[in-house]
């Protein structure tokens, strides 16, 4: 394999000729580049898309700040190249490099993926084969880097369960130093790799499929997930902090434009309100916030370190933060005549938001985004958000009275039961909608209808569901298109065919580990990229395998089945899914559960975790 | 109000940066530094700064300039050394000078720019020797650029090449708005790959000032 300096030549005649070629050739501000000689473990973060998607990763911020910040180790990164660096790196066998050193992957201790949604695991594979490793974690020997992998898609490790060695499951910002440390310290005693892997397994949240074997049932589901060893727990329960750490505040600054150039600060994670279709909403519980000072203190910091001309206050439900109008009135203060773009997003769909959005108003500014998802009570009662009509008009008049000339509304398609009357209730309210802004602004105001379609997920309520059929959701959406996309008013839409990918590999066992493998040895690869995203792979690539999409996607499944990911706890109880599923079916809404605990199983199992900060009880917050 | 010009080197950690990116790089530069930058007036204010004259992806320059409009009175030592503090990688400052608020723009006024070609060592040297004394002697070379035709030779003000120790091209080319020499095009006319060269801006000439904006100040 080529080494750094010849990395480096090489480069030199190769990125002339690339598109954009500052994505990799590194030296950002806020980059850490440490000496590789003094510095005995190496970990490598990858994101698996390209530069300008992965730089903005927070999830990747936090741990290569975190990581650096271990005077043992040092963290760099890497992206996987575009479509014309890939060729011209296979062509000149240049093996997928770091940004900071120029070093390849191979060379590293450990290899760390994030995988915040399913559509990017084609690059992942993409991703280890150009650094020149094998494909599969059996095939890898004591010479090769541990590959690991955490974030939200990994809640439901099994489908990438052959190319990971092991996943961290929950936040990473203890779990990481513990893998860490266990593997510096198999480094040191020369341990081989699977014993290494035994000693990661023994870490709480971490999770090594290959110590896992799974039976299944005739009809294709899964019979069993048991452990190989009785060393190994039936269960492995997620990772949380029981107290949110200081947030980061040196943020890589890339020097080409990429999707968002901006601080994001979470003021809050977490989230109450519990939505049947949210995945984010069940597996991020407890909610638990930052002060105001600290969120204050760490915009003023990162400021200073990065120079950046936008900031985001980012949560899952910004109304919700307690002292959000401290915080907002706060920041508007402190920040206000600096030409910078605050955005605050994820509000609840109310006249005080307005409120909220006018004290954050720069000189620049952007529309105003709110999600009611669905335009009936029945369908609202569903999902468990409920929202009245009335509501979103008023809030709606506020904003175009306010400043504002622009809306965008997301709603969802394709919720259990629907019909085709909850789909023209969605094209109605937006035409209300508009119909109130040229009331108030005349033909200035516009309306952007995002609609989306429902995807059952994996540890939420809606998981036994089945997804909707292609036919049906063609239907609903040329039914929106024909009313949704006159002047002034603009909709997008999302692929079907991408859904059904999305829906299978979430819902989706390990049997999906050579669909994967076979969809990206046949080209495969970006399929989160509309121009890229080959379907006709995917539905070969499961027909070789013997394995109709059916049974991930349209299948509604039995709540007495063994799901693929229920060895995998997120510390609710499926008790509770359950009975909130049943809830859904019936059409029964259940209130926020700060207004009264619905024990979900979060306290009890988690509780051990939660108060090893602090050694007092946790309790979630309340109501106030 | 002040009007501070800067003269810059731009390094190899940047040559993959293009001009506008390079804009969002000094912009961000002056927030880390909390100099106070001025602001266009509209709905989209923009921060007031030009830059002299674009530099081709993959070359490093000793010559960049960039000028800027600020709302401080601190003096160009006190702004120098805030901007140095939180400068990216790969940007050398050299000099802060004041030009006249209602002096032209910068990169109206760029005349020419210098190009240090440095050739590798495994180059075969006789051949350039020749076309340089072809390229000189021409009287017109048209060449093709995005379809358009257009003569590069009244673009060269001055071509020479040295066979020294590493072999070196010394290029003067017009960096005026609609006549610009690119050094990559007279690489191609002289049969060498811009891809295994290093390439160097030395210089920029600039036009001279009126007097009535110089005395104005």
């Amino acid at each position: 394999m080529l080494n750094r300096i010849e990395i480096k030549k090489k480069l030199k005649a190769i990125l002339p000729t690339v598109v954009k070629p500052g994505r990799y050739f590194g030296g950002e501000f806020n980059h850490v580049v440490k000496n590789w000689d003094e510095i005995g473990l190496r970990m490598a973060l990858v994101f698996p898309d390209i530069y300008d998607i992965g730089v903005p990763n927070l999830g990747i911020s936090i741990l290569y700040e975190t990581i650096n910040e271990r005077p043992d180790t040092l963290c760099e990164r890497a992206y996987v190249p575009w479509l014309d660096m890939e060729e011209a790196m296979r062509e000149n066998s240049l093996p997928l490099y770091t940004l900071e050193s120029c070093t390849p992957l191979a060379e590293f201790d450990v290899i760390g993926f994030t995988l915040p949604y399913e559509t990017l695991y084609t690059n992942v594979l993409n991703a280890i084969d150009l650094a020149g490793l094998p494909l599969r974690s059996t095939d890898r020997n004591d010479s090769h880097p541990i590959i690991i992998a955490g974030g939200h898609a990994a809640y439901n490790p099994e489908p990438m369960s052959a190319f990971i060695d092991a996943f961290v499951i929950g936040e990473g910002e203890e779990a990481i130093h513990d893998v860490l440390d266990c593997i510096k310290s198999a480094k040191t005693e020369n341990l081989s790799r699977l014993q290494t892997l035994e000693q990661l397994q023994a870490i709480p949240g971490i999770y090594v499929p290959a110590f896992y074997d799974v039976t299944y049932n005739k009809n294709g589901s899964v019979q069993s997930v048991d452990p190989t060893s009785p060393k190994f727990p039936k269960k492995i329960v997620k990772r949380v902090v029981g107290i949110l750490p200081d947030p980061p505040t040196h943020f890589i600054v890339p020097s080409i434009d990429v999707v968002h150039n901006r601080i994001a600060v979470e003021i809050m994670r977490g989230c109450t309100r519990g939505c049947r279709f949210c995945h984010a909403g069940m597996v991020n519980r407890p909610v638990r916030e930052r002060s105001v000072e600290q969120i204050v203190n760490a915009i003023e910091e990162s400021m200073k370190n990065t120079g950046y001309e936008e900031i985001a206050l980012l949560s899952l439900s910004s109304s919700d933060y307690t002292q959000i109008e401290e915080l907002v009135s706060t920041i508007s203060e402190k920040f206000a005549g600096r030409n910078l773009v605050i955005s605050l997003p994820s509000l609840r769909i109310e006249t005080f938001a307005v409120g909220l959005m006018e004290k954050l108003k720069g000189v620049r500014q952007g529309g105003f985004t709110l999600a009611p998802e669905a335009a009936t009570d029945r369908m609202r009662n569903l999902i468990n958000k409920p929202i009245q009509a009335e509501q979103l008009l008023e809030t709606a008049r506020q904003i175009y009275s306010r400043g504002w000339n622009s809306i965008k509304l997301y709603f969802m398609i394709g919720h259990p039961f629907e019909t085709m009357e909850d789909v023209q209730a969605i094209a109605d309210l937006c035409k209300q909608v508009i119909k109130e802004g040229r009331k108030i602004i005349g033909n200035k105001a516009s309306l952007h209808t995002g609609v989306s379609t429902f995807v059952p997920k994996s540890h939420t309520p809606f998981q036994w569901t089945a997804l909707d059929s292609i036919p049906n959701v063609l239907d609903k959406q040329n039914l929106l298109k024909d009313q949704l996309r006159t002047p002034g008013m603009k909709m997008t839409w999302s692929n079907p065919r991408e859904t059904i990918l999305e829906a299978t590999l979430s819902r989706g066992d390990r049997r999906l580990s050579n669909v994967i493998e076979d969809a990206w040895r046949h080209g495969a690869k970006f399929d989160a990229w509309m121009d890229q995203f080959n379907y006709n792979l995917w539905i070969d690539a499961l027909e070789g395998a013997g394995l109709p999409p059916e049974i991930y996607t349209s299948r509604e499944r039995e709540i007495s089945e063994v799901l693929p990911w229920d060895h995998i706890s997120t510390g609710i109880s499926r008790k509770y899914l359950e009975r909130e599923y049943k809830k859904a079916l019936a059409g029964e809404t259940t209130e926020d559960c700060r207004d009264q605990c619905l024990a979900c199983g979060i306290i009890p199992t988690l509780t051990d975790q939660l108060k090893e900060k602090d050694g007092v009880n946790w309790v979630c917050l309340e109501a106030s | 109000m002040q009007r501070v010009r800067i003269h810059y080197f731009k390094g190899e950690a940047l040559q993959y940066i293009g001009n506008l990116d390079l804009h969002k790089v000094w912009e961000r530069t002056f927030r880390r530094a909390r100099v106070p930058l001025a602001y266009s007036q509209g709905f989209h204010p923009q921060p007031r700064m030009h830059q002299a004259c674009p530099l081709p992806l993959g070359f490093t320059s000793q010559v960049e300039l960039l000028d800027f409009w600020c709302d401080s009175e601190e003096s160009l030592a006190e702004l120098q050394s805030k901007l140095e503090k939180s400068v990216q990688p790969g940007i050398e400052i050299q000099t802060l000078t004041n030009v006249p608020l209602k002096s032209p723009p910068l990169q109206t006024i760029v005349e020419s720019a210098v190009y240090y070609v440095t050739l590798p060592e495994d180059c075969d040297l006789d051949p350039i020797q020749e076309k340089v004394n072809q390229l000189n002697r021409l009287e017109i070379c048209m060449r093709d650029r995005r379809g358009k035709q257009y003569d590069l030779r009244p673009l060269i003000k001055e071509l020479t090449f040295s066979a020294g120790q590493p072999a070196t091209i010394y290029m003067r080319l017009m960096a005026m708005p609609g006549a610009t020499g690119r050094p990559e095009e007279v690489l191609e006319e002289l049969g060498i790959s811009p891809f295994v060269v290093d390439v160097v801006r030395t210089e920029l000439t600039l036009l001279p000032v009126p007097e009535e904006v110089e005395n104005n100040v």
